[in-house]
């Protein structure tokens, strides 16, 4: 299945890209709104701050692309802080695609940025992480997404307090970790995801 | 609670391991992204590539590497030694390094490291500092500084640091543990993740270094003379009741 893999500028979406093969799945970067529409499945990935990777994914017209596939119930992922730009204003600076409710809230903990491997606690009803729980799966991230519905939360992890992992609502869904550099747990989750795309 | 990390560095030239491995079974003993691989499946929690020529032979083998590296490893990895100006690390980051080291150049311009988490994040960037008698050195431990190295983590977290490599020359190979001293002043100082890093010889170094403070170890010839030691260092560890990923 074909996935268009977002590049707003700041990305290194090489890693990403390669476990997203072994999932099964053909990825294409690209910066086409067009190609983000139409696209099975459409990944937002994400390095560095929301508020560049917000304003690439606007100037590029991907934003658009991302609202109108939200509407239509076509199947969107967000990563690290592409699962943050689904969210609303961050205290980063800068504002998401508001397509999930709630901001993006500064870690507080001693260590930030909370870095490593760290168990999934499942909460609810998840297509996207089934058979993960209690699963060390890695982040590195010094910002988190607050979901104003909790019903959104499909999985939290401790960090001094709990910290929102994973997010699923009908066709969008949101991992804070990075499942192309979490091990076989990851290349679950990515399976997972092709599943659960399929049918979303 | 996020688990402590055990991390394999390897040291590279020209695009290959150089020194300390011994793998059996493996033809291409100096490939670094198929030992790389070795150590992942024994448990690594991430790897450091450290290119101890890069400066004098270019950048051209290490880029290759890094981006075989991003392809093939399902874990994260750190690229540094000889990262020398901001283009380097770019370069770096692009090629599909989680997160790029910078030692000397930063010392020199701080700047350096508040320019590439500006584009990559806090998280990709990892300030190395080595240190002697708790004051920095650079050009692999033969120039002084002059400069405490608590008060340098400080400013290089201060700049976008999102981790610290803190190496104790004194300590390096000697297998007589990591310099405690030095490693809890330096994780009581900042926020951000420590890894401790030269002189490990067994277990109870890595249990102690984490008592320090520091969320991650460094560990090189004690597992690349027997990759198997790996995942009973990690085994040892937890039975003495450590947070690590099994």
């Amino acid at each position: 299945m074909r996935v268009a893999v977002l590049d707003y500028g700041a990305g290194n979406v090489r890693s990403l890209c390669a476990a997203l093969e072994r999932a099964g799945l053909r990825p294409q970067v690209t910066r086409d709104p067009k190609v983000a529409w139409e696209a099975p499945l459409a990944v937002v990935a994400g390095v560095g701050h929301l508020r560049a990777a917000g304003a690439g994914l606007e100037a590029t017209g991907v934003a658009e692309a991302l609202r109108r596939r939200a509407q239509a119930g076509r199947p969107i992922l967000g990563i690290c802080v592409g699962m943050q730009l689904l969210f609303e204003e961050s205290e980063e600076g800068g504002r998401g695609l508001a397509l999930l409710k709630g901001p993006v809230r500064r870690l507080r903990a001693r260590r930030v940025p909370h870095m490593g491997w760290n168990a999934l606690s499942l909460r609810g009803e998840t297509r996207i992480l089934q058979g993960l729980e209690g699963a060390d799966v890695y982040f590195a991230h010094s910002y988190a997404c607050v979901p104003s519905d909790p019903e959104t939360v499909v999985a939290e992890v401790d960090h001094e307090g709990s910290i929102v992992a994973a997010v699923e609502r009908e066709a969008l869904a949101g991992v804070q970790f990075h499942p192309e550099r979490s091990a076989a747990a990851g290349a679950r989750v990515l399976r997972n995801v092709l599943a659960w795309s399929r049918s979303a | 609670m996020v688990k402590k990390r055990v991390i394999p560095c390897l040291d590279v030239a020209g695009g290959r391991v150089v020194k300390g491995v011994r793998f059996q079974g493996l033809r291409e003993v100096g490939d670094p992204v198929e030992l790389a691989w070795r150590y992942s499946q024994l448990g690594a929690d991430e790897l450091v590539f450290l290119d101890i020529t890069a400066t004098v032979e270019g950048r051209g083998p290490m880029l290759e590497l890094v981006g075989r590296a991003a392809q093939e490893l399902e874990i994260p990895f750190t690229v540094g030694g000889g990262v020398d100006s901001l283009e380097d690390g770019l370069a770096l980051l692009h090629a599909g390094a989680d997160k790029v080291a910078v030692n000397r150049a930063a010392v020199d311009d701080p700047r350096l490291v508040q320019r590439l988490a500006d584009a990559f994040g806090s998280q990709a960037v990892v300030c190395a500092i080595d240190a002697r008698a708790g004051e920095v050195v650079t050009h692999a431990g033969r120039r002084p500084r002059g400069i405490d190295a608590v008060s340098w983590a400080k400013t290089a977290v201060e700049y976008g640091a999102g981790e610290l490599l803190v190496t104790s020359i004194d300590a390096d190979g000697t297998r007589q543990g990591y310099d405690l001293a030095l490693t809890a002043a330096i994780a009581e100082a900042v926020e951000v993740p420590v890894i401790a890093s030269g002189g490990a010889g067994c277990a109870r170094h890595l249990a102690e270094a984490f008592a320090a403070g520091a969320e991650a170890a460094l560990v090189a010839s004690i597992v690349h003379e027997r990759p198997e030691r790996l995942p009973e260092l990690k085994q040892e560890l937890a039975q003495a009741g450590w947070p690590v990923r099994t």
